[in-house]
């Protein structure tokens, strides 16, 4: 932080004055802008989602006679994996605390919990998608089951990327300390996994709840 | 230098804010955790109440969809606010600008392609008449 604050003012100004943000003062601390750019590819990721969300939508009556979502989804499965998802939320803003406090117990332990529930939920999905399979419903089943396959399954794979992500920062934080660098990389991460559970809402939302409504209620 | 708020007097003077970051006022540990605390409990509140609404024979039938679209979008706003300490205030302006112009390319991707693939079924020929003019 202390390199960051320091902005050397040219040989024989002035102090620059204490104004710094919206441009003025000079450009943004590194910490903003590592976190702004992550923020824009987010929004990037939230985008490409939401055409698999238009994808799902569109082609969620093309079941050329095949199984609809009323008779595959199973509610139960998605509660718990709900539960999961919002509970690793929950322990990585922990953790993003106690990374606060450069705490090491603390933060190997709350990301830990983050990493054992995100790990739950992949379980619990991969569990679901191959019995689905096994019940004939692959994704070359349907147009909507191609739909639903790559909307989900994308869902699945930021996850499994993020648990891979996790397990190096808990490694990093262990091996280099709260250094500012390593600390930058959390801000992104803990950016990326509450980003994760807010397109779940969606999925869970729409996919799970909406989709599997009596036909004759859907808009 | 000096005067180079004038074009926007009523923002605070202060740096800008990371997306994620907390805010750059006091704080204690208690006090953010208990945020964080009732962000989970709302979250919690909101799903369990869009799985009962699911459940229930309470709620008009065809309102249901919409009903579960709100409750959607009222839990990704509690996760926004509560985990990614997006906010309205002025340090956080370029993130909530930034996510203002996601939000409009999202809406029109998903509403867009809703509405015309909606024509385009309505307009379409049914498949079976569709294949006899083929032939």
């Amino acid at each position: 932080m202390s390199t960051e604050a320091l902005r050397a003012p040219p040989a024989g100004a002035h102090a620059p004055p204490l104004v710094t943000g919206h441009g003025a003062g000079g450009p943004a601390p590194k910490r903003i802008i590592v976190g702004y750019g992550f923020w824009i590819f987010l929004l990037s990721d939230v985008i490409m989602f939401s055409s698999f969300f238009a994808a799902y939508a569109v082609l969620f009556k093309n079941t050329a006679g095949g199984p609809t979502a009323q008779q595959l989804f199973d509610l139960q499965n998605t509660a718990v994996e709900t539960g999961c998802l919002l509970a690793s939320t929950f322990t990585c803003g922990m953790a993003s605390l106690a990374v606060g406090e450069r705490n090491q117990k603390w933060t190997q332990l709350a990301l830990l919990a983050t990493g054992l529930f995100g790990l739950a939920f992949i379980t619990l999905e991969v569990r679901e998608f191959v019995s689905l399979v096994a019940r004939g419903a692959g994704p070359s089943r349907s147009a909507f089951l191609s739909s639903f396959f790559t909307l989900v399954g994308c869902h699945g794979v930021h996850v499994t990327a993020g648990l891979l992500w996790l397990g190096t920062m808990m490694a990093q934080f262990y091996a280099k300390g709260f250094r500012q660098d390593v600390r930058h990389r959390f801000l992104c991460f803990s950016l990326f996994w509450h980003a994760l559970d807010i397109i779940w809402v969606g999925i869970f939302s729409l996919v799970y709840l909406v989709g599997t409504l009596p036909p004759e209620l859907l808009p | 230098m000096s005067g180079g708020h004038d074009f926007d007097a009523g923002s605070s003077v202060g740096e800008d804010r990371a997306p994620g970051a907390e805010s750059a006022g006091e704080h204690t540990l208690g006090g953010e955790v208990r945020s964080y605390v009732l962000g989970l409990a709302l979250a919690v509140g909101l799903t369990a109440a869009s799985f009962w609404v699911r459940g229930t024979d309470l709620v008009y039938g065809p309102g249901l969809a919409m009903a579960l679209l709100v409750l959607a979008v009222a839990q990704m706003g509690i996760h926004l606010i509560f985990f990614l300490h997006i906010t309205t205030d002025p340090d956080n302006e370029n993130n909530v600008l930034a996510l203002a112009f996601g939000v409009l390319i999202v809406c029109l991707i998903v509403f867009g392609s809703l509405w015309v693939m909606q024509h385009l079924n309505h307009n379409m020929a049914p498949m079976q008449e569709l294949m006899q003019m083929q032939r």
